[in-house]
């Protein structure tokens, strides 16, 4: 039995500019901890959807990354302002992004969608007005 | 262990441990023991950046030294497009290619003209089904290294062919024999004239299992102080360049990528822009990509250390040189659609994270917490003075017992002035 990690990251709203950051770092991380580069795509993918989220839909929030013997969980939390139905949510090209957003190239709703594809559990809790916490896990043993 | 050659060494006389090399390595590969910069192998990927930022000009890149030619019956001289962008006034290619022989040449090929059969392979390459993109080139070796060390899901996106210098090289020997034919090859020396170490740790060591079949790299500044005393601006030359536009472009960034007439590429250099580029293609960020060209130097290969003239001037001259250029070499046709079986990235060398903590994910766990917790500990500010590159790298050095906690001078003057405090009769207690 190992203790397990965490590394807390701080995802700001503001600064649009380091969206995708926290990925990168815990990229370097995992890669230090030796585990398989298959598996740190997967959390990588999954993290940088998740993060650019709170940017563009939460103005921001808190990125969980813990590891344990046998996977990686990541928590992103955010007080924005909720997701109204999630199933929709999770489908395929639905997107609430802005026009402005959009031009950057993102909004292509694909993000929730892929979040689930590249991770072994996933679950998203959300209160309207109150903010969004998303869970997921992957397995690497 | 690590039987990789590298390319890069410190003269540890000029080296005054000022700190500079260390904090522009993007790997975290050199450590400053004694007042001396120290590269750990390992992590080294020979990107020549401090050599680039060294202030005392301590960090040497190692090269054969043009003499050695002499050993050889048949010397050819293979180079590199960048070196047509050194020179001031230069009218023609050809100037250059004659001075190479009056220094003792007896033969010489333009690496330009393998990058423009690479360039050919490459657009057939991207019209074959099922391959992995973006595809990305070789052509720099650090790049190659990179991939293989830090973003090994990537290694497929390499694209399977030789670079430019290997079939310049082995153009170069058929050519040769053609010509020659009592020529042995032992008696033949292709000569790489290099912008960079990084191609030189290259020709020593291959690539995963292929071997280089280039003889010897020689330092682009080395040739170029032979060249300014030979080269002739009014009198004709002998030889002419064969090489076209595509090939003398292969020497900045975005002409390997231009060459593929296709608006889907992406062209990064700068060590820095270039992980930048990785990290988001690995992370399934850039799509609708079909070709990335990396090159670790800023500007390409016009600012590989070893070249003499500003990245930025040289890429003028080269838009100047290039003018009245034909496109390509000729017959460039005859080589366009087949690919090579060249066997480049069949024998991958192995992934090795660059500073993975142990082989056991239970234990790498327990050091990267005591990494964190030190690092709370540490002053956070990154100044140096230890010897790693910042707190977080000093913190890994001291948990794998490679540094002493007290090497922090910031850490240890709070615990000095904490003793004394607590000393018994102390002068704290006075008033
Ligand atoms: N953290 C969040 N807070 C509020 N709404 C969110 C959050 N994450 C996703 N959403 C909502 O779910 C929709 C779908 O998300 P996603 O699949 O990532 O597509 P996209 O981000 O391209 O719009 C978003 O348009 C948005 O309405
Ligand atoms: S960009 Fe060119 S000069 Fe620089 S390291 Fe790569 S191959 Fe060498
Ligand atoms: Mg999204």
């Amino acid at each position: 039995m190992s203790e397990e990690l965490k590394f807390t990251y701080n995802v700001d709203g503001e600064d649009f500019n380091s969206a995708g950051q926290a990925s990168v770092s815990v990229k370097k991380n995992l890669r230090q901890l030796g585990i398989d580069p298959e598996i740190i795509r997967k959390v990588s993918i999954a993290m940088y959807e998740g993060e650019i989220n709170m940017v563009i839909h939460a103005h921001g929030g808190t990125a969980d990354v813990f590891v344990d013997d046998e996977k990686i969980g990541i928590v992103l939390s955010d007080k924005g302002p909720g997701i109204a139905d999630i199933s929709k949510a999770m489908q395929e090209g639905y997107s609430t992004a802005t026009d402005t957003v959009r031009a950057l190239g993102f909004g292509a709703g694909m993000g929730l969608p892929n979040m689930k594809r590249y991770t072994d559990y996933m679950n998203i809790e959300s209160q309207i007005g109150e903010g969004t916490t998303i869970t997921m896990h992957v397995k690497y043993q | 262990m690590s039987t990789y050659i590298h390319s890069v060494s410190l003269d540890a006389s000029k080296c005054t441990g000022c700190t500079t090399c260390m904090k522009h390595c993007p790997t975290e590969a050199i450590r400053i023991k004694d007042n001396c910069a120290c590269i750990d192998a390992q992590r080294c990927i020979d990107c020549a950046q401090c050599i680039r930022h060294c202030p005392n000009h301590a960090k040497k890149s190692n090269y054969s030294s043009l003499s050695e030619i002499q050993k050889y019956k048949y010397k050819i001289a293979l180079p590199a497009p960048a070196l047509m962008a050194q020179f001031e006034n230069l009218d023609s290619v050809d100037i250059v290619l004659q001075g190479l022989l009056d220094v003792g040449f007896d033969d010489v090929f333009e690496v330009a003209r393998g990058a423009e059969i690479v360039s050919a392979y490459t657009r057939s390459y991207l019209a074959t089904p099922g391959i992995k993109k973006p595809v990305l080139s070789t052509a720099c070796p650090v790049i190659a290294r990179l991939v293989m060390l830090r973003f090994p899901f990537l290694k497929d996106n390499l694209i399977p062919l030789l670079p430019p210098i290997e079939i310049a090289a082995d153009l170069a020997v058929k050519e040769a024999k053609e010509k020659h034919p009592e020529l042995r090859d032992e008696d033949i020396c292709t000569c790489f004239i290099s912008p960079c170490p990084a191609k030189v740790s290259y020709i020593k060591n291959g690539f995963g299992s292929y071997k280089s079949k280039i003889t010897l790299a020689v330092s682009m500044s080395e040739v170029y102080m032979h060249l300014l005393h030979v080269m002739k601006h009014d009198v004709p030359a002998e030889v002419s360049a064969r090489a076209g536009r595509v090939g003398l472009s292969w020497a900045m960034c975005g002409g390997e990528a231009s060459a593929l007439l296709n608006d889907k590429i992406i062209a990064a250099d700068g060590i820095d822009n270039v992980i930048s580029v990785l990290d988001q293609i690995e992370d399934g960020n850039i799509s609708n990509v079909d070709f990335v060209e990396l090159n670790a130097c800023p500007g390409g290969c016009v600012g590989g250390v070893m070249a003499l003239e500003n990245p930025f001037i040289a890429k003028n001259r080269l838009h100047t040189i290039r003018r009245y250029m034909p496109v390509t070499q000729e017959n460039i046709k005859q080589f366009e659609g087949a690919i090579p079986d060249s066997g480049f990235t069949e024998n991958l060398p192995d992934y090795k994270p660059l500073n993975k903590l142990s082989d056991n994910i239970a234990e790498s766990m327990r050091l990267m917490n005591k990494i964190q917790l030190m690092c709370k500990e540490l002053p956070g500010i990154d100044c140096g003075s230890c010897g790693a590159p910042n707190c977080r790298a000093f913190a890994e050095d001291v948990v794998r017992g490679l540094a002493d906690r007290n090497d922090c001078i910031i850490a240890y003057r709070d615990y000095i002035k904490d003793y004394i405090n607590n000393y018994p009769g102390s002068r704290k207690n006075d008033g």
